[in-house]
C-alpha cells in the first residue's frame, strides 16, 4: 500500500511536468494542426537558460535564498524560450502553412536538431549538474515522501494551468485562439488576426515549457542538450491520450500518463516475474500512445479524429 | 546534374553510358583512396552502408509517403542478430537461460554441438544475411500493423517511439537473460567469410585479403562487397518503384482514399512498404556488425534515424539517384570535415572551437530545414513530375502562378 501511495505521488509529479509540455503541443496543434516536434527542445533550452541564470546569480549575489534563485531562473528562462519558439514559427513553419503535411513535419525535425546543436555549441555536450536549491529534507505525506522541489513543481504546474484556463476562457486573446482553432478562415473573416494568435500560442506554449524545463532540472539535478527528446515524446503521448487539440485533455492526459508510468515502473518487476525491471519505465508512454491511437484516436476528452493528420 | 542521367525510360543511351562511367569510377576508387590511407576507404565503406539504409527508408518515406522516424531500429535488429549468431555472445545467453529452461539448453547443445557452451554460435554469412533481412522485415510488419490507420504526424511519433523501445530493450536485455549484453554491447563478431576467404584478412596477414595471388587491404574487400550490395539494392528498389506495387505506394502517398477507391488493398500495400524497407535496413545492419566486429546500443540512437531521413530528404524524396547522392553527401562529408575542419581550426585558433560532431548535427538540421523550405523535392529531384512528392509540385505550381 505504501508503495502504491508513493508511486501515485511520483506519478503526479511526473505527470504535471508532462502536462505543462503537453499543453504546448496541444495548443499549437489546435491552431495549426501541426505537431511542433521541436517543443521538447524548447523545454531543454528553458532548462539550460535557467541554469546559466543560476550561475550568474551565484556570482553576482551569493547567499540569495534558493527559492528566490529558482524564481528568478524561471522568470528569466520564460522570455528566452518565448523568443525561440516564436522565431521557430516565423522561420520554419509560417512559409509552409499551406504545404502538404510532410514538409512542415520534416522542417520541425530539422529545427529540433538545430536547437540541440546550438545548445551543444553554447553549453557543451556533457551533462551539466543542476544545483540543489531547496531544502533536501523530505516532506512526508501519508507514509510517502516527496521533496520540496517536487512540492513546488506541483504548485507551479497547478498555477500555470489555472492561469492558462483563465486566459483561454476569459480574455479576448483566448477567445481569438478558440476561434482560430475552430476554423481559421471564418475567424479571419470575423476580424481575428490569425498570425497574432498563432504567435501568441507559440509564446504561451514556450513559457509553460520553460517552467517545466527549469523544474525538470531542479528535480533530476542534471541536464543535457538531448534531454528534451524523451519528455517531448511523452508529453505528446499525453496530449494524444487526453485528446489532441483540447487543453483540458492535455492536463488530464499528462497526469494520467505520469501515473501510469510510475505505477508501471513500480510494478513491472512483479508483473513479469523479474524479467523486466524498472529501467523499462520509458516504454509505457509509447505503449499507451499506440493503444490510444488504435483504440480511441480522439483520446479521453477530444472529439477530433486521428485521420486528420 | 544534366551530365549524369539515369532516366532509362526516356534517354536510355545516355543513362547507360553514365552508369558505365560511374561503375568504372567506383571500381577504381578504393585503390586511389587507399593511397591516402585506409581510413578514407573506411569512410566510404560506411557511406555505402548508409546509402543502403537511405534506399530502404526511401521505400517507406519516398514511395509510400509514410514518415518513419524509427528506421534505425531495423538496422539494429540486423546488427544484433548477427552479433548473437556470429560471436561468443550466444554462450553467455545460453548460460543465463540455463536456470530457467534446462531442457531448452539441452536441445540447443544437441543441435549445435558441445562447442556452443563455450564459443557461441558462428553461423555462415549465407545464413545470417537472409535471416537478418527476414527478421527485420518481420519487425517492420510488426511496427506497421498497429499504425495502419495513422498518417503523417501521428505515424512519425509512433515510429519514433518504436525506435526508442527497441533501443531501451537493447540497453537492458542483459539481465536476467543476457541477450544483448546491455550497454557494453557484443564484441568479437566474426568477419564476413565468402567461399573461405575472410574479408578481414587471415590471422597474421595484417588485414590484407588475398584472392588467388592478388592482395588488397581488408577495407577494400569490404568496399567491393558493400558496393555490390548497393547496386543490388538500387536495382531492386528501382524495379519495385516501377512495379504494380510501386505504383500502389505512390497512389497511397498522394491520396490514400482515392487509392482505396481504386481497389488498392491499402493495408497490405502499406505493410509491404514497411517490411520491404525494413529488410534492407536489416541486411545493412548485418553487414555493419560484421564490418565493425562490435555492436552497442549507442550506434542506434534516434539521431541515426534522423541522419538517414536527412539523406533521403536532401537528395530527393522518391528519386533513387538523388537518394544515393544524399547518402554520399551526408555520410561522407562529416567525416571529411572531421579530417579537414578540426586540424584547420587547430592551426588557425590553436584549439578546436566547433567539434566535427557538432558540425555534423548542424549539417543535418540545416539540410532538412533549408531543403523543405526552398527545394522540397530535394537537390536532385526526379525528372518525371509524377514521381515528385506533392510538396514539391505544390511549390512549383505556386511559383508558376506568381510568375
Amino acid at each position: 500500500m505504501e508503495t502504491f501511495v508513493q508511486q501515485i505521488l511520483n506519478g503526479l509529479v511526473l505527470g504535471s511536468m508532462y502536462a505543462l509540455v503537453a499543453l504546448g503541443y496541444t495548443m499549437v496543434y489546435g491552431v495549426l494542426n501541426l505537431i511542433n516536434f521541436a517543443h521538447g527542445d524548447v523545454l531543454m533550452i528553458g532548462a539550460m537558460v535557467g541554469l546559466s541564470i543560476l550561475k550568474l546569480l551565484d556570482g553576482a549575489f551569493p547567499g540569495l535564498p534558493g527559492g528566490v534563485q529558482l524564481a528568478i531562473a524561471i522568470a528569466g528562462a520564460i522570455p528566452v524560450t518565448m523568443i525561440v519558439n516564436v522565431l521557430i514559427e516565423r522561420i520554419a513553419y509560417r512559409r509552409l502553412r499551406n504545404a502538404p503535411r510532410l514538409a512542415p513535419l520534416i522542417t520541425a525535425i530539422g529545427v529540433s536538431i538545430l536547437l540541440q546543436t546550438f545548445a551543444m555549441m553554447i553549453w557543451g555536450r556533457s551533462p551539466l549538474p543542476f544545483p540543489q536549491l531547496l531544502s533536501s529534507d523530505p516532506v512526508n505525506i501519508g507514509g510517502a515522501v516527496i521533496s520540496h522541489t517536487q512540492v513546488l513543481l506541483l504548485v507551479l504546474a497547478a498555477a500555470a494551468m489555472v492561469g492558462l484556463v483563465v486566459l483561454v476562457e476569459k480574455t479576448r486573446m483566448g477567445r481569438a485562439m478558440r476561434a482560430v482553432a475552430e476554423n481559421p478562415r471564418v475567424a479571419g473573416l470575423m476580424g481575428v488576426d490569425s498570425n497574432r494568435v498563432i504567435v501568441a500560442t507559440f509564446a504561451i506554449g514556450a513559457a509553460l515549457a520553460a517552467v517545466a524545463g527549469v523544474m525538470w532540472g531542479a528535480n533530476y539535478a542534471s541536464i543535457q542538450f538531448a534531454m528534451g527528446t524523451v519528455p517531448g515524446m511523452k508529453a505528446f503521448s499525453a496530449a494524444v491520450l487526453g485528446g489532441i487539440g483540447n487543453i483540458y485533455g492535455a492536463m488530464i492526459g499528462g497526469i494520467v500518463l505520469g501515473i501510469i508510468e510510475s505505477l508501471g515502473a513500480g510494478y513491472i518487476g512483479d508483473l513479469t516475474g523479474g524479467f523486466l525491471g524498472s529501467h523499462y519505465q520509458d516504454i509505457f508512454a509509447f505503449i499507451v500512445l499506440i493503444l490510444v491511437l488504435t483504440v480511441r484516436p480522439s483520446g479521453i476528452m477530444g472529439e477530433r479524429v486521428a485521420d486528420r493528420a | 546534374m544534366a551530365l549524369l542521367t539515369f532516366d532509362t525510360a526516356h534517354k536510355p543511351r545516355q543513362s547507360y553510358a553514365s552508369m558505365a562511367v560511374l561503375l568504372a569510377v567506383m571500381l577504381v576508387f578504393p585503390f586511389v583512396a587507399a593511397q591516402f590511407g585506409n581510413s578514407w576507404v573506411r569512410i566510404i565503406d560506411m557511406a555505402l552502408l548508409y546509402i543502403m539504409l537511405a534506399l530502404g527508408l526511401n521505400i517507406v518515406v519516398g514511395f509510400a509517403g509514410l514518415l518513419d522516424l524509427g528506421y534505425i531500429a531495423f538496422f539494429a535488429v540486423g546488427a544484433y542478430l548477427t552479433g548473437l549468431l556470429a560471436s561468443p555472445q550466444f554462450a553467455a545467453l545460453l548460460e543465463s537461460v540455463v536456470n530457467y529452461h534446462p531442457e531448452l539448453q539441452d536441445a540447443i547443445v544437441r543441435t549445435f554441438g558441445e562447442d556452443v557452451r563455450t564459443n557461441g554460435i558462428h553461423l555462415s554469412v549465407w545464413f545470417i544475411v537472409p535471416l537478418a533481412g527476414l527478421v527485420a522485415a518481420l519487425f517492420g510488419a510488426l511496427l506497421g500493423a498497429p499504425t495502419l490507420k495513422l498518417r503523417g504526424d501521428y505515424l512519425a511519433i509512433v515510429t519514433l517511439g518504436f525506435g526508442e523501445i527497441i533501443r531501451i530493450f537493447m540497453n537492458n536485455l542483459n539481465d536476467p537473460i543476457n541477450v544483448t549484453n546491455g550497454p557494453q554491447g557484443i564484441n568479437l563478431i566474426d568477419p564476413i567469410r565468402i567461399f573461405g576467404v575472410s574479408l578481414a584478412g587471415e590471422a597474421g596477414s595484417r588485414a590484407t585479403v588475398y584472392i588467388g595471388g592478388f592482395g588488397m587491404p581488408s577495407v577494400n574487400a569490404y568496399y567491393f562487397l558493400f558496393l555490390l550490395l548497393c547496386i543490388v539494392t538500387i536495382f531492386m528498389t528501382s524495379r519495385l518503384q516501377h512495379s504494380r506495387l510501386g505504383r500502389a505506394w505512390v497512389a497511397i502517398r498522394e491520396d490514400e482514399i482515392a487509392a482505396k477507391a481504386m481497389g488498392i488493398n491499402t493495408r497490405n500495400v502499406k505493410l509491404l512498404a514497411f517490411s520491404m524497407g525494413a529488410s534492407f535496413g536489416g541486411v545493412a545492419g548485418a553487414m555493419f556488425a560484421a564490418f565493425q566486429g562490435f555492436v552497442s546500443p549507442e550506434s542506434f540512437a534516434l539521431t541515426e534515424s534522423i541522419a538517414v531521413l536527412a539523406m533521403v530528404v536532401l537528395g530527393g524524396i522518391g528519386h533513387i539517384p538523388g537518394v544515393v547522392m544524399g547518402g554520399v553527401l551526408l555520410a561522407a562529408l562529416p567525416e571529411v570535415l572531421r579530417h579537414v575542419v578540426e586540424p584547420a581550426q587547430q592551426a588557425l585558433f590553436g584549439k578546436v572551437l566547433i567539434e566535427a560532431e557538432v558540425l555534423r548535427q548542424l549539417l543535418y538540421g540545416l539540410a532538412m530545414v533549408f531543403i523543405m523550405l526552398n527545394r522540397p523535392a530535394g537537390l536532385w529531384p526526379s525528372p518525371v513530375k509524377e514521381d515528385r512528392p506533392a510538396a514539391a509540385i505544390a511549390k512549383e505550381e505556386k511559383e508558376e502562378n506568381e510568375a
